[in-house]
């Protein structure tokens, strides 16, 4: 439904395009930028891959790449000052695809670079900084996978000898129309975290890329058209809100012109809306007050995966490995065509328009790494523990998506595992379909130690939700949880008329209405018949 | 010829069935807001409750206004004349036709338990329900006020302790009604004010 629209919303725009003359090859729409880099003379040419392309913008962008190289975008990695966590993409365990390390050259098709396939990546090289995959409006780009994120100008045969060809990109055309960064360009990698569409987050997939305004008020294509910039405002590159260290409650108020050099965050809701965002209606002082124990996003964002794309709820990687009679690997799809079973990777269970769960939440969050000892007696095991209380004055009630699973440990070191499970070679998983060679090769990869004893344990993993925010008349309604067993139900230290009360008063009130009903029946029944019988 | 005597002024029968009117639909609203049942939805309950409480406010100050400048405040000084009277009446003698032991006249309107019941309601139950439900109405300004220790809990465990008062109130009330002379009379002079005699 929500893709049609999304479609629909798009042609929409295509159509306007259209019928403006103005096809952005044409580039006959009024640019608002004063450089048309279709004009640059160092453009005019083929590039052969995307280094290439890098050194052609920095001969011009002379501090560009050096800016990216500060970020965690570029490193993958992010130290979580808090508690001295040293967290990001490449150090992290989750509950998906697990980790990174000993599948790098697969996962880093989403980094912001080129050619990071083990780790003797150069970090300091200023041409291998991908500055078209953030900054391509054309949505020809494109990163192959197994290659470290490399874009190649030709057509290719990948791997050498396989017969199979990858499609070149022009790489020349996509730098001649670059631009700013849009849905679509941090899409490309935000909305397929995971593995695929709309896996990851929940509040994220393809049907962002051009939502319409039930799906997301803000970036609404054909309203209000927000990119991810819009709140993401960026400054040297370096893009703000950190799902390492989330703004769980921003007292700030609205920002003002300069704001930002004070370290706000610029990409939370009162950021813009202030912390009394709600002015008119018979509700707005009440509202605003809810906003003292409530996230925006918890009446605002009422159900995640609502644009069409089911997101996984649970990956159980305990029951990979299945062989039909042929020793062949199976898959099984639900009656969508959404697959729910694959030998390589487990059980699956997606959903759309999924109701959140909810936490308090004050933006500490601690990660479970790979030299972290667990606990497999207290099941499940955080990936990721949120912090959070009614009474520590830092935290909102928050809407999660709680990602659930199964995954190995090392049953005698007691510690979750990285295993090697992308490539063709002998050891990972996804081809050969054992967990102990896999484990051990990847858990060499990261220079830790395997006892060669594995086991699962089941796991949950908090990714509070931000985006998708519906429209005011599409929050969620007071009776949403102001009824028994409404959404906050089991949420300590609230007290929620309709939902709670206390039971001794409940039961004694009604009790002697009950009996002083009774007795004034009674009374009156014996009146009645006393009259008769005088 | 029967005696009437006329006990309730117009603006007293103005205030009892406005006010009657106003405490039914709170406690209809109340059955939203307490999770009991569904009737008007959560949202336009706490509109209509809230309205309903302030115009029962206004009503107050006309009607301590009125109580002040007339005397009538002395129709609630309690009394155990004729007290003990009044129970063996309604345990015994109203089974078997005898006399109302009370004699309405336009100084004593209400018989020594009406007195009793209706000065608990006005110096326990109101006050209970409207110091609680104006806390409710403000809490989000008690912490300025320096009462930030009260939680909602307690606030809203008062305000519900309130309304079952009001409740079993409200169910002897309506019965009483027919307790008069006949069982009309008490309805017919809280509605045109005279009362059919003894």
């Amino acid at each position: 439904m929500h893709s049609t629209l999304s479609l629909a919303a798009t042609a929409l725009l295509a159509g306007c395009l259209f019928l403006l003359g103005s096809g952005p090859a044409e580039g006959a729409l009024p640019k608002t930028t004063t450089a048309d880099h279709g004009k640059f003379e160092e453009l005019q040419r083929e590039f052969a891959s995307g280094p290439e392309v890098t050194k052609a913008c920095l001969s011009c962008h002379t501090e560009a790449a050096k800016q990216v190289h500060r970020t965690k975008h570029w490193t993958w990695e992010f130290i979580n000052t808090e508690n001295n966590q040293k967290l990001g993409k490449k150090n992290v365990i989750n509950n998906f695809c697990i980790s990174i390390p000993q599948n790098t050259p697969f996962c880093t098709t989403c980094h912001v670079g080129y050619g990071w396939k083990d780790n003797s990546f150069d970090f300091s090289s200023q041409e291998n900084v991908d500055c078209l995959v953030c900054h391509d409006t054309t949505g020809t780009y494109k990163k192959i996978p197994g290659t470290g994120g490399m874009a190649f100008g030709k057509d290719l045969e990948l791997p050498p000898g396989s017969g199979r060809i990858v499609k070149g990109v022009d790489l020349g055309m996509v730098a001649r129309e670059v631009g700013k960064t849009s849905r679509d360009t941090c899409g490309s990698c935000h909305f397929f975290g995971g593995g695929g569409d709309g896996v990851k987050h929940g509040d994220l997939d393809s049907s962002m890329a051009a939502p319409d305004t039930d799906l997301d008020v803000h970036m609404d294509a054909i309203g209000l058209d927000f990119t991810c910039g819009t709140c993401h405002a960026t400054s040297s590159h370096d893009v703000p809100g950190s799902r390492y260290t989330p703004t769980a409650k921003d007292e700030g108020g609205a920002h003002m012109r300069g704001k930002q050099a004070e370290g706000g965050n610029p990409a939370t809701c009162v950021a813009c809306h202030d912390t009394t965002p709600h002015k008119t209606g018979d509700h707005a002082e009440r509202l605003n007050h809810h906003a003292d124990k409530l996230a925006c996003q918890t009446c605002h964002i009422p159900e995640f995966a609502r644009g069409g794309v089911p997101t996984k709820m649970v990956w159980d990687w305990s029951t990979a490995g299945e062989r039909d009679a042929e020793g062949k690997q199976v898959v099984r799809k639900d009656e969508k065509g959404k697959i729910t079973y694959e030998s390589r990777k487990g059980d699956f269970i997606n959903a759309t328009n999924v109701k959140p769960e909810y936490r308090w939440f004050n933006g500490e969050i601690t990660y479970t790494l790979v030299d972290d000892k667990i606990d497999p007696t207290h099941q499940p095991i955080g990936i990721n523990r949120i912090n959070g209380s009614a009474s520590d004055g830092k935290s909102l009630i928050w809407p999660m998506k709680i990602m659930r699973g199964k995954q190995p440990y090392d049953a005698e070191n007691m510690n979750l595992v990285m295993p090697h499970t992308a490539g063709d070679d002998d050891y990972g998983y996804w081809k050969n379909l054992n967990w102990a060679n896999a484990i051990e090769s990847g858990m060499q990869e990261s220079g830790m130690p395997f006892s060669g004893k594995y086991d699962f344990v089941s796991t949950e993993m908090y990714w509070p939700i931000n985006h998708m925010v519906a429209p005011k008349d599409k929050a969620l309604a007071c009776n949403e949880c102001h009824a028994k067993e409404g959404r906050l139900a089991g949420i300590d230290g609230i007290y929620l008329f309709a939902q709670d009360n206390n039971r001794w008063v409940d039961t004694i009130g009604w009790t002697l209405a009950l009996l002083t009903l009774l007795g004034v029946i009674g009374h009156g029944l014996i009146r009645i018949i006393a009259s008769k019988k005088s | 010829m029967t005696e009437r005597i006329y006990i309730f002024k117009r603006f007293e029968r103005f205030w009892h069935w406005s006010q009657a009117a106003l405490i039914i639909f709170l406690m209809v609203t109340a059955l939203d807001l307490h999770g009991t049942m569904t009737i008007f939805g959560f949202a336009d309950a706490v509109l209509y409750h809230r309205a309903a409480a302030w115009t029962l406010v206004g009503l107050w100050v006309f009607a301590i206004f009125w109580h002040l400048t007339t005397g009538e405040w002395r129709q609630y000084v309690p009394t155990t004349t004729n007290l003990i009277a009044m129970i063996r009446y309604y345990l015994f003698g109203i089974f078997k036709n005898a006399p109302h032991p009370h004699r309405q006249t336009q100084l004593q309107k209400h018989n020594p338990l009406q007195r009793l019941a209706y000065l608990f309601i006005l110096a326990v139950v109101s006050p209970l329900i409207w110091t609680t439900g104006w806390l409710l109405l403000f809490y989000a300004s008690l912490g300025d006020w320096g009462l930030g220790w009260l939680t909602l809990e307690w606030i809203a465990v008062g305000h519900t302790i309130g309304a079952f008062l009001m409740l079993l109130f409200l169910i002897a009330h309506l019965y009483l009604i027919t307790a008069g002379a006949t069982p009309t009379s008490h309805l017919k002079a809280m509605i045109t004010g005279w009362e059919e005699g003894h």
